[in-house]
């Protein structure tokens, strides 16, 4: 159900790409974007019943049904560096308010 | 008009993506994912190599790699090489954020002058948000979280200090030079492990039981210095969006 | 399938709920703010699919310091007095 949801999710944030014309609207989208396809990612190794991937005391032995560890360990640097990108594009759209006085692109686009 | 045909375009997709996905051979149902017959099944049993023998928790000694969470064993690990890239790739893009705004010296005009609940509550929060992000990476290899959110944490609870002080302002130099001491250091054990096992970031150390402290090898140590090098760089992004250019 | 988790249901709903509204609301505040919202639902499908260290992650990343940078960038912004 929650892959489903992933899905819907990256098509809401390529629909406000496409749509959007201020600058920090189309970064809200970006990063809509990203969050579905981290959430799609994840539930690519969700095994139902299956234990969170950390060995403690009660979980104690590898014979378990763990779920699988590798999507998570994607995910869990492409957050950090979605932040990375974010906050650069951020920058990026500072310079451009400095320059023209506006974030439309189209009446960036209508000056030139 | 526009967004008719947006919309449109979409379901195409939509559709493409909900039929053509599940039509893969392989692609498992949410919830159906067989992890025995995947490349994880040898990061579990920790023997990439070898047949697959059980690994228990606080028993196993001297394993490929001795930390008790996968994921980490993954990060920092198996895939160490890809972190080197990632903490690059966070590297050079706070290198652009503080090409694109650090010329500026002024102070954001606009902000609000803190009240008094956050201004006395941060003072008792600050200490336990960074000891919380401390024992999150220095406890990378035995519990969730890691340098990642440990650093992160570091650099919310130095948020937290700007907000509610309009004077304070950290001294960004010492923490660039943090920064650059954990890169370079990652960097050189890299290499430490590529003149005494034969290839770059193996784990050199005895990894020792599976659930101590002191175990896993090198990973607690890397761990480390990405968490100060996480929260020394995000702490320098926050400091540069709170600048403003001055008339 | 017969055995749909009714959790699950409610999280994916206010996900895509909470993702459509930010992408389709008028003002630049809101539209972070519901941001920062539909982070949180992330954080609680990721604590359903078993992913606790992605988890922590994004409620510090996700939730904490995106939406602080966008906040700093949108007070810029506010200077001229329009919008």
């Amino acid at each position: 159900m929650i892959q489903y949801a992933g899905i819907i999710l990256m098509l809401i944030g390529i629909y406000g790409l496409l749509t959007d014309k201020n600058v920090i609207k189309i970064i809200v989208s970006l990063n809509v974007f990203e969050l579905g396809l981290n959430v799609f990612i994840i539930s690519v190794g969700f095994v139902k019943d299956g234990v969170a991937p950390i060995l403690t005391s009660v979980n104690n032995h590898s014979g378990l049904i763990f779920v699988d560890p590798l999507p998570q360990a994607l995910v869990l640097t492409a957050i950090v560096i979605g932040l990375g990108t974010t906050a650069l594009g951020l920058a990026f759209a500072r310079r451009i308010y400095m320059k023209y006085g506006t974030l439309d692109l189209e009446e960036i686009g209508g000056n030139n | 008009m526009k967004k008719i045909v947006a919309i449109a375009l979409l379901v195409f997709i939509g559709a493409l993506l909900f039929t053509g996905i599940y039509a893969i051979d392989g692609f498992p149902k949410y919830g159906e994912a067989k992890v025995a017959d995947r490349v994880s099944e040898g990061y579990i049993m920790k023997n990439v190599t070898e047949a697959n023998t059980d690994v228990v928790y606080g028993v196993s000694t001297n394993l490929e790699t001795g930390s008790a969470n996968y994921v980490t064993s993954i990060v920092v690990n198996y895939r160490s090489f890809d972190t080197l890239g990632e903490v690059t790739v966070l590297f050079v893009s706070s290198l652009g954020i503080s090409l694109l705004l650090g010329g500026f010296s002024g102070k954001l005009r606009n902000r609000c002058k803190a009240n008094f609940i956050l201004r006395m509550g941060s003072k008792v929060v600050f200490p336990l948000i960074i000891m919380t992000g401390v024992y999150i990476f220095i406890h990378g290899h035995l519990s969730p979280g890691g340098g990642f959110p440990g650093g992160s944490m570091i650099a919310s609870a130095i948020l937290l200090l700007y907000l509610s002080d309009e004077k304070f302002r950290v001294n960004i130099e010492n923490f660039k030079k943090t920064e650059s001491t954990a890169g370079s250091l990652y960097v050189i054990i890299g290499l430490l492990g590529l003149v005494i096992s034969n290839y770059f970031l193996s784990n050199f150390i005895n990894t020792g039981t599976v659930g101590a402290l002191l175990s896993a090898g090198i990973i607690p140590i890397i761990y480390v210095l990405v968490g100060l090098k996480v929260g020394s760089e995000l702490t320098g992004v926050i400091t540069d969006f709170l600048k403003e250019e001055v008339e | 399938m017969n055995s749909v988790n009714i959790v699950e249901v409610i999280v994916a709903g206010l996900l895509i709920l909470l993702g459509f509204l930010a992408v389709n609301s008028k003002k630049m505040i809101t539209a972070i703010i519901y941001l920062s919202l539909s982070s949180m639902l992330a954080v609680l499908s990721f604590a359903i699919m078993k992913a606790p260290d992605v988890a922590i992650t994004e409620a510090v990343i996700g939730s904490g310091l995106i939406t602080a940078v966008f906040l700093f960038t949108l007070l810029v912004f506010k200077k001229v007095g329009d919008e």
